[in-house]
């Protein structure tokens, strides 16, 4: 139980990080540490297969993306987007609203019986595997056809784009 | 019992650190010995025997060197830079089986750090992030060449990461699971090697090996006829020794890989059928598994100094529009075949 709350207390500190840092570079790096310590959770959950995969496309590949994003950008301070004061504005009651709504949904989660921890062998490659391709097979079809489909779609944007220009 | 858990695993661990370390030294010196073979000259044979001293000259060279941080880099990262390639580069042996079970007193020791459920998907990981140490190196010495260094480099592990990737899904389909352990395990003798199942998948997997440790023809990254040096052109002294160390590193842990993954690791013809005793299998085992690894350093080497270099456009080509269809054609032939032979000759 001890490691999980120092893994949580890290989580969080390094997601505050990633808001508060002023240079983005430093942001998306306190981002990587943040999937990191979300990769050791997996692992304390016994779910080895969610832990690699989380660390390889979110730390490996998304992650990379951001930075080579960012460093293409030249992001100094003087040309740096103000938002104006009604995007802010709308950001903050949007906020209050998510949180409210998870205050809300936790309430109502609390107390409701014993907690359940089932079969801890679950995220393993193997039984993961099984579960998958047979009780969840037609949500996981589904998913992997949405996935293509931004595929799709992202590479008709790219496409079109070099036709025209 | 604990305590002798975790003393024969701490041994385990500096023994394959220290062997890796040595290798990566050593590659450089057999670097360009077979440099100066190739092109029909000695290399490099004034420090000791055959230039055997040569190595450790070097690494007190770059010691020595001035250490020079530009005015205009972003120090931190500069430094985080080096140490993050070298790091990702040292922990990803972690997973490999250097052998079968040695007995010592009755004690079974497995030659292996941890055979994990997802031995693949470590190495994997583990090469994934090692790129992030060439990134923010480039981008943190505010260099115009650096950055484009780490630029390539970036979108060209991603992109050959990809193909990596299925020319492995196919093999996992023949072995059925993703513990390094078992997949060897499972090749031995000699007709069983995954290189007889699986020969496509294992030419696509050392093409994507190649780019993955930035090697020629596929080096970009570090392009002196367009880029001065790549990502390391500000780098000098020992943080530009963790890079290059960090490259032979990776090139050593890809052999290992691909020696077990594809040849049957430490397993050999005819050992069961020899009479030796359990531990004189293993230790063969293990020489027989260097061997192997020496082979495709070898040949990591031997193609540097034979191809030129790739164009960076066709680079992108051969890692989608050609890598990438054949992997997934590879995966459909070996999903048919593997139906075909369960539903007709079982």
């Amino acid at each position: 139980m001890g490691i999980f709350y120092f893994v949580a207390f890290l989580s969080i500190f390094f997601a505050l990080m990633t808001i508060f840092t002023k240079n983005p570079v430093h942001s998306v790096l306190y981002l990587v540490i943040t999937f990191f310590t979300f990769t050791i959770h997996y692992i304390l959950l016994n779910a080895q297969f969610l832990a690699v995969v989380n660390f390889i496309v979110y730390m490996g590949a998304i992650m990379v993306l951001f930075l080579f994003v960012l460093m293409l950008l030249n992001l100094n301070k003087d040309t740096e987007p103000m938002k104006s004061t009604l995007v802010k504005v709308i950001g903050a009651i949007a906020g209050m609203c998510l949180l409210a709504t998870f205050l809300g949904a936790f309430r109502v989660l609390e107390g409701q019986g014993e907690l359940v921890t089932g079969n801890t062998d679950v995220g393993l490659v193997k039984n993961l595997g099984k579960v998958l391709f047979d009780e969840f097979l037609l949500p996981f079809e589904l998913s992997s056809i949405l996935l293509l489909t931004a595929m799709v779609g992202a590479i008709l944007l790219a496409k079109k784009e070099t036709k025209e220009g | 019992m604990e305590v002798a858990f975790i003393v024969e695993k701490l041994i385990l661990v500096v023994i394959v650190f220290t062997v890796t370390l040595v290798i990566a030294m050593y590659s450089t010196l057999a670097e360009r010995k077979i440099a100066g073979f190739m092109q029909d000259r000695h290399g490099p044979d004034r420090a000791g025997i055959f230039g055997i001293l040569q190595p450790l000259c070097d690494g007190g060279k770059f010691f020595f060197k001035e250490e020079i941080i530009p005015a205009g880099a972003h120090k931190s990262l500069f430094i985080l830079g080096p140490v993050i390639a070298i790091i990702t580069a040292c922990i990803s042996s972690a997973v490999i089986p250097w052998g079968q079970n040695l007995v010592i007193d009755g004690r079974s020791i497995p030659l292996q750090v941890a055979d994990v459920n997802i031995g693949v998907l470590y190495v994997f990981g583990v090469i994934a992030l090692g790129v992030y140490g060439i990134m923010l190196g480039g981008w943190a010495s505010n260099n115009k060449f650096s950055l484009m260094g780490a630029i390539r480099a970036a979108s060209q592990s991603i992109s050959y990461e990809i193909g990596m990737g299925l020319s492995l899904i196919a093999l996992l389909m023949v072995t059925g699971t993703l513990q390094l352990g078992e997949i060897v395990a499972q090749q031995s003798g000699f007709v069983n090697w995954n290189i007889w199942v699986q020969p496509l998948g294992f030419l696509i997997f050392i093409t994507c090996a190649f780019a993955e440790c930035n090697r020629v023809p596929f080096d970009l990254p570090e392009c002196e006829t367009e880029l001065v040096g790549g990502y390391h052109t500000e780098y000098s002294s020992m943080k530009l020794g963790l890079y290059m160390f960090s490259e032979y590193i990776n090139m050593f842990v890809s052999s290992a890989l691909m020696a077990t993954l594809y040849f049957g690791g430490y397993n050999f013809p005819f050992m069961y059928d020899l009479g030796l005793s359990e531990n004189w299998i293993t230790i063969i085992g293990v020489l027989v598994f260097f061997l192997k690894i020496f082979g495709f350093i070898f040949f990591f080497m031997w193609i540097r100094w034979t191809l030129p270099r790739f164009r960076y456009d066709q680079l992108m080509n051969l890692g989608w529009k050609i890598l990438i269809p054949l992997a997934i054609a590879n995966i459909v032939l070996t999903g048919v075949i593997t139906l075909i032979k369960d539903t007709y000759f079982q």
